[in-house]
């Protein structure tokens, strides 16, 4: 058996062994939440050869914002059976923080394996309103912001600064739309020029069409195991174990005037405690739900400096958050999708990020890597 | 110090903190019942309840959410209840709420239908107040057939089936 990587984080070693996604839809129009996870986990489960019963703890991302009522996370737990009762715990975020609290959790002796997941159906509700309530209630919301005009705030400030052109942001959805070709739950996916993206008249000043993510109703599943349980459920499935040797996430001011648009300084301590620079990096995915925001990230992550072999960092190779965009899951899928690609081989090192909150404010980084 | 600085009132006016902010805010949202669920409001619009199976447990939801809450896997068997069931608890309502549109006191009771295995919350009406009990059988009155919907205003209220009480034992297991 190979040598199990050291985590930076605890003294456990963790490892991805599992992933699985819903379809990723506009609208999801037939089934409730429980009805589109109970496959969602049955294909993460049965993958490894598991039950639910081999599960020491779950926790979810979600936020009852989206559903329209209250404790829809107790309601989502119908999709598992938990009888008889286990370690439970929820994020009012997205579902990458709950990996986190997962990873966390591993470290304690008697629990070897998480279940980890998030859902989120947009298409109930007024998505522009609803998102204008996780900003500053005094001074922020009351504006009513929608994302897509908070994200051109920070696209417009990119584009001043020099760092960036309009042909930047289409070269980032042209190469993320043409990857999700490849991607079979990918809700968006096109192969199309730059001039041609370039053609498509503004949604919000800088923003085109192009440069935005969908909606999307979708859902998604990780199972997270330790040690030697991750070796023996990932060779099950035929894969090897994505171990998580870093993880990390960090906050900045929700007062949007107070930052600095153009750059990501909590990505970057993030990526700093997560040791994406201890190596070079094959793959990652991140979570810029806007193109520009791709731009942002990749410069706070060093990924420039990081190719291996000769080849530039494969920047989401599953077409990213344009592919789709499913609340609460996009960045746990980011794990899940970089974490698949250490499981079957194609890379050896990844990095996997994930946002929340507005233009960027939340920033989780992971790395994930197969041992040699 | 600028003009426009100068001309802020100071704190020796001494207006006091603000304590009170009001931001109204209203969002909308179109439910999605789900599979399952809707399966049990078309039956209310047929008159009937509509429950489902589990497939492990046996156990019979009336409505289901689509799951087993106890197995996690799908209840995908359908399953017609009878129009008859037996109070497994209740309790007598002598509170005045905002949107109230039965006049009080009355009974809101659990009602264990037959073949099902959870309780369904309905009105208890048809009786006298002080002679609703435990295990008493009870039977749907539906609205009349031209106002029946996919909805739980479908189901009028419960009444006395007139029959003898349920044994204990039938229903001890849901109370």
């Amino acid at each position: 058996m190979p040598t199990t990587p050291t985590p930076r984080l605890g003294h456990r070693p963790v490892a991805v062994v599992s992933f699985a996604q819903a379809d990723n839809l506009r609208r999801e129009s037939h089934r409730n939440e429980v009805e589109t996870l109970m496959p969602v986990f049955a294909e993460a489960f049965g993958r490894v050869g598991v039950t639910k019963n081999d599960i020491d703890f779950i926790c979810s991302g979600s936020t009852d914002y989206l559903v329209g009522g209250p404790f829809s996370f107790v309601s989502a737990l119908d999709a598992i059976g938990v009888w008889p009762p286990r370690s439970e715990s929820h994020v009012e975020m997205d579902a990458a923080w709950a990996l986190y609290e997962a990873v966390v959790a591993l470290q304690d002796d008697d629990v070897d394996a998480a279940l980890v997941y998030g859902f989120g159906k947009s298409s109930l509700g007024q998505l522009d309103k609803i998102m204008a309530l996780q900003l500053d209630p005094y001074v922020l919301a009351p504006l009513w912001p929608d994302p897509v005009s908070l994200a051109a705030l920070q696209a417009r400030a990119l584009l001043d600064s020099g760092k960036a052109t309009e042909d930047d942001f289409a070269a980032v959805a042209a190469r993320s739309r043409k990857a999700a070709l490849d991607n079979p739950k990918a809700q968006v996916a096109y192969d199309r020029s730059v001039a041609d993206l370039l053609a498509e008249d503004y949604v919000v000043s800088p923003l085109r069409k192009h440069t935005l993510p969908p909606i999307t109703d979708g859902a998604a599943a990780v199972v997270l195991a330790v040690g030697d349980q991750a070796w023996e459920w990932a060779e099950r499935a035929g894969v090897r174990p994505a171990w998580i040797t870093g993880i990390d996430h960090r906050v900045e001011t929700h007062s949007l005037g107070a930052r600095d648009l153009t750059t990501s300084p909590s990505t970057r301590k993030a990526a700093g405690v997560a040791g994406v620079a201890d190596g070079g990096v094959d793959v990652a995915e991140l979570h810029a739900p806007f193109a520009p925001q791709e731009l942002i990230l990749a410069e706070a992550l060093g990924l420039a400096a990081l190719g291996r072999n000769g080849n530039g960092v494969d920047v989401n190779p599953s077409g990213g958050p344009l592919a789709a965009n499913p609340l609460m899951a996009g960045g746990l899928i980011r794990i899940g999708e970089a974490a698949a690609r250490i499981m079957n081989g194609t890379a050896d090192r990844a990095v996997a990020h994930a946002t929340s909150g507005p233009a960027l404010q939340q920033n989780l980084v992971a790395v994930l890597e197969g041992a040699s | 110090m600028t003009d426009a600085a100068a001309g802020a009132p100071s704190e020796s006016e001494d207006r006091g903190p603000v304590t009170m902010l009001a931001t109204p805010m209203r969002l909308d949202y179109q439910f999605s019942a789900g599979v399952a669920q809707s399966k049990t409001l078309r039956g209310f619009a047929a008159g009937k309840f509509i429950g489902q199976r589990c497939p492990v447990c046996q156990k019979v939801y009336v409505p289901s959410r689509g799951s087993c809450p106890t197995d996690g896997v799908p209840t995908d068997e359908e399953v017609v209840l009878g129009n008859q069931g037996t109070v497994t608890t209740f309790c007598v309502v002598n509170v005045p709420f905002a949107g109230q549109s039965i006049q009080i006191p009355y009974i809101c009771a659990m009602v264990l239908l037959d073949g099902a295995d959870i309780s369904f919350m309905g009105l208890i009406q048809e009786i006298p107040i002080e002679e609703v009990r435990m295990g008493l059988r009870v039977e749907a009155v539906w609205v009349p057939p031209e106002e029946l919907g996919p909805t739980l205003a479908s189901v009028k209220h419960f009444r006395p089936a007139g029959e003898p009480d349920a044994d204990y034992d039938t229903y001890k297991d849901y109370t």
